[in-house]
């Protein structure tokens, strides 16, 4: 960069170049605006949810315990965003069947790539865990509950290390065969890279249908953002069908147990900065969403582990 | 997609599960591992490594412009002394191309004041280059008679940045550097270009990919040998470096280019993953992912040499960098700046 002292305060207002760059339109919209010229990347999914987990994921690894209210709150304003999917609480328990009770319309059920992370996360094997999964879902199920099932360690373990792609499908496949309608593959410590993605991918896109896969990327080593574009690409090129289902977190919330003082999520916001760019629609409203985040930073007292939110309210 | 929204009670009730669900059947294809196969086969079939990626190059040249890029745009002013032992930290660690500082007027940027000292005082390892900011010729004349081997000018493809940046055209600008690289021919003297605003200008908003282009065929036909494109403010995504480097492609050897991305909007390692994509195998960094962006007060600045190293290792692309000592070098400037880092992987390494 040049000489720039007292030119700066004549650019562009980030709102100015968040609507040029993004296409977003007003404020309002959430939408692309199809009058726009996009830099469309071919061969890309139209459409991508985003599966919102910041009050799961995030809020459970933040240190500061949040109140009630104030989750509610954020859940709220979260839902005021266009966000279609905000994953509240989720676990699996013999006590599910008073969360039905209560209301809920989904559930999850987390099964590891990983016999170690299995063993230490939820004290039992692969095998044995399935066979909890199996019961569960096939009750929801009966119930017209949807079960949603994730893999952890999907791309590496912070016991074994590195993950075989297909130990990844095997337990992809099991939960799949269960009934879960969607499975979505954890980098759970964020080590992944683009080539571990593609493998991974490839592996379990033989057993089961881009339609029904989602990514989970943890942002602890900086690799989420490039993670997420590559799942786009590979199963595009190779099904002519996205992987369209996108885990993340507002404001990046949470850490990493593993990882001392590492980031957690990627953050919702830079990823549909990208997503956007790429002329992706989402149907969710970025400055709707960096103020869900703005909210729920300071509720937590944490700076925003978001890029977006950084480079935009402090400007 | 219909999404079946549940009016959300006023309290949570235990550890009740709420979810505004997308309404999604299950896409249940019985001979769904047939066709996969076959789809997977083809593919493999047709290509020799990867698949719509194109194939990535297996080593990358690193730039690291901390020193420079980095340095400049940090609010604390650090000694002498200490750049050079940080530059020496890097040349340890096995960085092929170290940005030094910049001949410019410290009236301008306080931060490069020291120039002369710093090139003189650092370790000259060989097999590394240390290429210096130049912006006139008088700064140019400092330079190498302060020892430097390499320069570096910079220009934009924005005709609004460029007068607000140097106070006159892109032409003008030509002028100048015209000057710049006849003197560079004379004392054999190797000259790197910079376009600002490749992705996007904090002025202008969009770019043009041919006005990037014209620019960049410019620098490399006066003399420029590598010219690196900058998304100065960090704004582009994959798909619009995509574009930009079609069009700069079609008038430039990929093998001169490079790219130089600021994470801004937290953009930067999936913008540089797809210029790897394009084929462009030298890319910019900054350890730490030092610097900040003056157009975007509290934004971050430069893709973190660290991230970028992760995912180039982890993609089996060789670097020649040392991960560890790369990392030292980041704590070292963190700690003389009292800043926290930056980089994701310092970030999850550090101990607390």
């Amino acid at each position: 960069m040049g000489n720039v002292p007292s030119a700066v305060k004549h650019c562009l207002s980030y709102q100015q170049l968040l609507r040029e760059h993004l296409w977003i339109g007003d404020s309002v919209a959430g939408a692309l605006d199809p009058a726009q010229e996009t830099s469309q990347l071919s061969g890309l999914p139209e459409f991508v949810k985003i599966v919102e987990v910041g009050p799961r994921d995030g809020l459970q690894n933040e240190k500061v315990i949040v109140p009630t209210d104030i989750k509610i709150e954020f859940i709220n304003r979260l839902s005021q965003t266009g966000l279609s999917v905000i994953e509240v609480t989720s676990f699996v328990s013999s006590r599910w069947v008073p969360q039905v009770a209560a209301g809920a319309t989904e559930i999850s059920v987390f099964g590891a790539a990983s016999e170690s992370f299995s063993k230490k996360n939820i004290n039992c094997s692969i095998e044995e865990s399935m066979g909890k999964f199996e019961e569960v879902v096939k009750s929801a199920r009966h119930m017209n509950i949807p079960a949603r099932g994730y893999v952890s360690c999907a791309l590496g373990c912070p016991y074994e290390g590195s993950i075989t792609p297909q130990k990844v499908t095997e337990v992809s496949k099991r939960l799949y065969g269960m009934g879960c309608y969607e499975i979505s593959l954890g980098d759970t410590i964020g080590v992944g890279t683009p080539g571990s993605m593609k493998r991974m991918l490839e592996s379990v896109m033989k057993e089961i249908p881009p339609g029904a896969l989602a990514v989970h990327c943890h942002d602890t080593y900086g690799q989420a953002l490039a993670n997420i574009l590559t799942a786009l690409q590979v199963v595009w090129f190779v099904f002519q069908m996205g992987i369209n289902v996108v885990d993340s977190a507002v404001s990046g919330l949470g850490g990493c147990p593993y990882a001392k003082g590492a980031s957690g999520n990627v953050a919702t916001e830079d990823l549909i900065y990208m997503l956007n760019g790429l002329g992706l629609n989402t149907g969710v409203n970025l400055y709707k969403v960096m103020e869900a985040g703005d909210f729920i930073c300071k509720a937590v007292n944490k700076t925003t582990n978001s890029k977006v939110a950084q480079a935009s309210f402090n400007a | 997609m219909a999404a079946m929204r549940k009016a959300l009670p006023r309290r949570l009730v235990g550890l009740a599960s709420l979810r505004a669900t997308v309404s999604c059947s299950v896409i249940c294809h019985p001979d769904w591992s047939a066709v996969a196969q076959s789809q997977l086969t083809a593919t493999s079939a047709s290509q020799v490594s990867t698949s719509s990626m194109g194939t990535l190059p297996k080593r990358v040249k690193i730039v690291e412009v901390g020193p420079r890029d980095g340095l400049q745009n940090e609010k604390n002013i650090v000694s002498t002394p200490v750049k050079i032992k940080l530059i020496d930290m890097l040349s340890e660690a096995g960085l092929s191309v170290i940005e030094t500082t910049s001949f410019v007027s410290p009236k301008w940027v306080p931060q490069m004041g020291d120039h002369t000292e710093v090139l003189k005082g650092i370790q000259k390892f060989p097999g590394i280059n240390y290429p210096v900011l130049t912006p006139n010729l008088k700064g140019f004349e400092a330079a190498v008679a302060a020892g430097a081997k390499e320069v570096v000018i910079f220009g934009a493809a924005s005709e609004l940045f460029t007068k607000k940046n140097i106070n006159c055209s892109i032409e003008e600008s030509f002028q100048r550097f015209d000057a710049i690289l006849k003197a560079a021919q004379s004392a054999n003297i190797s000259v790197r270009g910079y376009v600002s605003c490749a992705l996007g200008c904090p002025y202008e908003g969009k770019i043009s990919p041919a006005k990037v282009a014209e620019v960049t065929k410019k620098f490399y036909s006066m003399g420029c040998y590598e010219i690196s494109l900058g998304d100065t403010i960090g704004v582009g995504t994959p798909g619009i470096m995509k574009d930009m480097l079609s069009a700069v492609m079609q008038e430039v050897p990929l093998a001169a280019l490079a790219v130089h991305c600021h994470d801004t909007y937290g953009q930067a390692l999936a913008n540089t993953l797809m210029a790897l994509q394009m084929g462009v195998s030298v890319v910019d960094s900054s350890v730490a992912g030092l610097g900040g962006c003056p157009y975007a007060q509290g934004a971050s600045g430069n893709l973190a040499t660290e991230d970028l190293v992760y995912m180039l290792e982890g993609l089996g692309i060789h670097t020649g960098v040392n991960l560890q000592k790369l990392l030292e070098a980041g704590n070292f400037i963190c700690q003389a700046l009292n800043r926290k880092t930056s980089s994701k992987v310092a970030q999850a390494t550090c101990k607390l």
